[in-house]
């Protein structure tokens, strides 16, 4: 890909970044803070003048979480990115095949199951909730239909979704009291990152980041649909495993450690499609970059406008993503019939 | 390369859809597969590329081509789809490099070698000034040689070309059916499109292969495939049939 946009998007993204550090309940000086970050590269000795309450601030309050709001972000782009080439469909999402329903039903047993949660209980649970209602869904689509492959495996995951979002409900229902945990949970956000969340996930998200940046050609050609791509040599139903695997992979890192946040996995491929082009060599990186950015800035939004309260991400991400979604699909309509 | 196809049968659905379809097409040669709606013709192709499945057996230059690698097979045969999918966004350089794939290692990106390929394809089209230009901003006859331009980018000796000239109007139908003539002489293509137009079939192909019911009702040059009696017998239509110029048949439409 062109080297413009990439650079565009990494510079926009520590922009953000900074402004992600800087601002907060105690606002921190920016040349104070680049030095004490310049300090923590080996070989580089920087006084940064901030004292030790700001370095507290900065290195155990904003920088993970700023870290963690641009990884869950670019997860989620970048998984609806893919997702959406797997289908050949531009408004696919992360959770299509019941990755958010699988994540609340863990998340919610672990809260309801466990009142003394030690704090990796409901990522852990997330995690594999979502894995499983996307293995689940995969499983019954594959199994149930033969033909056309995706068009099954999307109804398998709306099958599934509905399934286990009934028995995620129906848990909270039976403990009424847990409520409140469970809905903050649902509504998503990062304002709990800390440095072992980010190491536990970061590992799967690099993982998932390199399989699915080197399947952006293999997508491409998936773009004209099965049976051309078979004719041109390539086996349809092997690339697009490997991609919801990686993609999920991706999925069930963002929701372990950050709840339900929506619209991201759409709202941000859209964006990088109209800016860049519909390639996936591009959408997929631009997404990842893209969707940390838009993330980190939402987060931003999250935690000052009602400062010293907070919103909840997940409102922040609806509260654009739905008025873009609108946007988007008023301009498709338009294309179809001109 | 001579393409063999020998008792080839097909079911789709339990339905048996070609019983016993047997064909020859010599090397450099162009066979029209002609037929009435629904009989398979498409189908038949689909066979021969390994998207359907089949038994009998399929053989490119004496190599079976259900033997080989998809990837290596996709080196040999090449096809253009009758209902093409063409992604909304794609330029018509990307969608023509797409005919590299199977020249590109699974996860690498196309070479220097692979962008003049498809450079040069697009040049012979006359679609050089097209490369830039979304895929859905192409008019029909346009789009028709697009399709065409990423099957040659497979560089590959066989072309399989499902109806090239369907919603074409009747210049473009003669432009786009020229230019694969040419393309078959001077490359030494071999070429198996199938055609609904029994004259142009005629006009084009060197031999026809009359599909019925799923099975070959003729074979041959068109001279003794395109007769009043076959074309009444299989398609129910009265035609009348008369030698042209070049002594090819020309069939005009009479009203029972």
């Amino acid at each position: 890909m062109r080297p413009a946009p990439l650079a565009g998007a990494v510079a926009v993204l520590l922009v953000v970044m900074v402004a992600g550090l800087l601002v907060g309940a105690a606002d921190l000086p920016l040349a104070g803070v680049l030095k004490a970050l310049a300090d923590r590269v080996p070989f580089v000795h920087l006084d940064s003048g901030l004292s030790v309450v700001e370095r507290n601030v900065l290195f155990e309050l904003r920088l993970p979480r700023v870290l963690m709001g641009a990884l869950v972000g670019g997860m989620l782009a970048m998984a609806g990115a893919g997702y959406q080439g797997v289908f050949r469909n531009p408004l696919a999402d992360p959770y299509l095949l019941g990755a958010a329903a699988g994540a609340g039903v863990g998340a919610t047993l672990v809260i309801v199951l466990i009142p003394g949660d030690p704090g990796f209980g409901v990522p852990l649970a997330a995690f594999v909730g979502a894995i499983a209602g996307v293995l689940l869904a995969y499983v019954l689509g594959s199994t149930a239909g033969r033909g056309n492959g995706a068009a099954t495996l999307v109804l398998a995951g709306v099958a599934v979704s509905s399934f286990l979002a009934a028995v995620q409900t129906f848990i909270q229902q039976v403990k009424a009291e847990d409520l409140q945990r469970i809905y903050s949970w649902i509504l998503g956000g990062v304002g709990t990152a800390d440095w072992h969340q980010i190491a536990m996930v970061a590992p799967y998200a690099l993982v998932s980041t390199l399989v699915l940046l080197a399947h952006g050609r293999l997508l491409d050609v998936l773009s004209v649909g099965d049976e051309e791509a078979a004719s041109l040599g390539l086996s349809a139903p092997r690339v697009r495993l490997v991609v919801l695997v990686a993609a999920s992979l991706a999925t069930a890192c963002a929701v372990a450690v950050s709840g339900l946040i929506g619209f991201v996995g759409i709202v941000v491929p859209h964006v990088v499609r109209r800016l860049a082009g519909g390639s996936y060599r591009v959408v997929l990186p631009l997404s990842l970059l893209g969707g940390a950015a838009f993330l980190t800035l939402a987060d931003l939004v999250a935690r000052t406008v009602v400062a010293p309260g907070e919103l909840p991400l997940g409102v922040v991400t609806a509260f654009v993503g739905g008025p873009f979604f609108v946007v988007v699909l008023r301009a498709a309509r338009r294309q179809v019939e001109p | 390369m001579t393409v063999r196809v020998r008792d080839l049968d097909v079911e789709l659905g339990g339905r048996p859809v070609l019983s016993a379809v047997s064909l020859t097409v010599p090397a450099g040669s162009w066979t029209a597969v002609i037929g009435p709606n629904g009989t398979g013709k498409s189908t038949l192709l689909r066979a021969v590329l390994g998207l359907v499945p089949s038994r009998g057996g399929v053989t490119v230059a004496g190599a079976d081509l259900g033997a080989l690698k998809p990837r290596e097979r996709a080196r040999i045969v090449a096809y253009a789809p009758q209902s093409p999918s063409l992604p909304a966004g794609m330029t018509v350089f990307d969608y023509t490099l797409l005919g590299r794939s199977p020249y590109i290692p699974h996860l690498g990106r196309e070479g220097a070698r692979d962008r003049a390929v498809a450079a040069d394809v697009l040049g012979r089209l006359d679609l050089a000034g097209l490369a830039g230009r979304p895929l859905e901003h192409l008019s029909g006859g346009e789009r028709q040689r697009v399709v065409l331009a990423r099957a040659l980018a497979q560089q590959t000796s066989v072309l399989l070309l499902d109806e090239p000239t369907t919603s074409l109007d009747i210049g473009h139908q003669q432009q786009v059916l020229e230019l694969v003539d040419q393309l078959r002489l001077a490359d030494g293509l071999t070429v198996v499109t199938t055609i609904h137009d029994l004259t142009l079939a005629g006009q084009y192909a060197d031999d026809l292969v009359l599909l019925s019911g799923g099975r070959v009702a003729a074979a041959g040059p068109p001279a003794g495939v395109l007769t009043r009696a076959a074309v009444a017998e299989h398609f129910g239509a009265r035609v009348r049939v008369e030698p042209g110029p070049d002594g090819r048949p020309v069939l005009s439409p009479e009203r029972p």
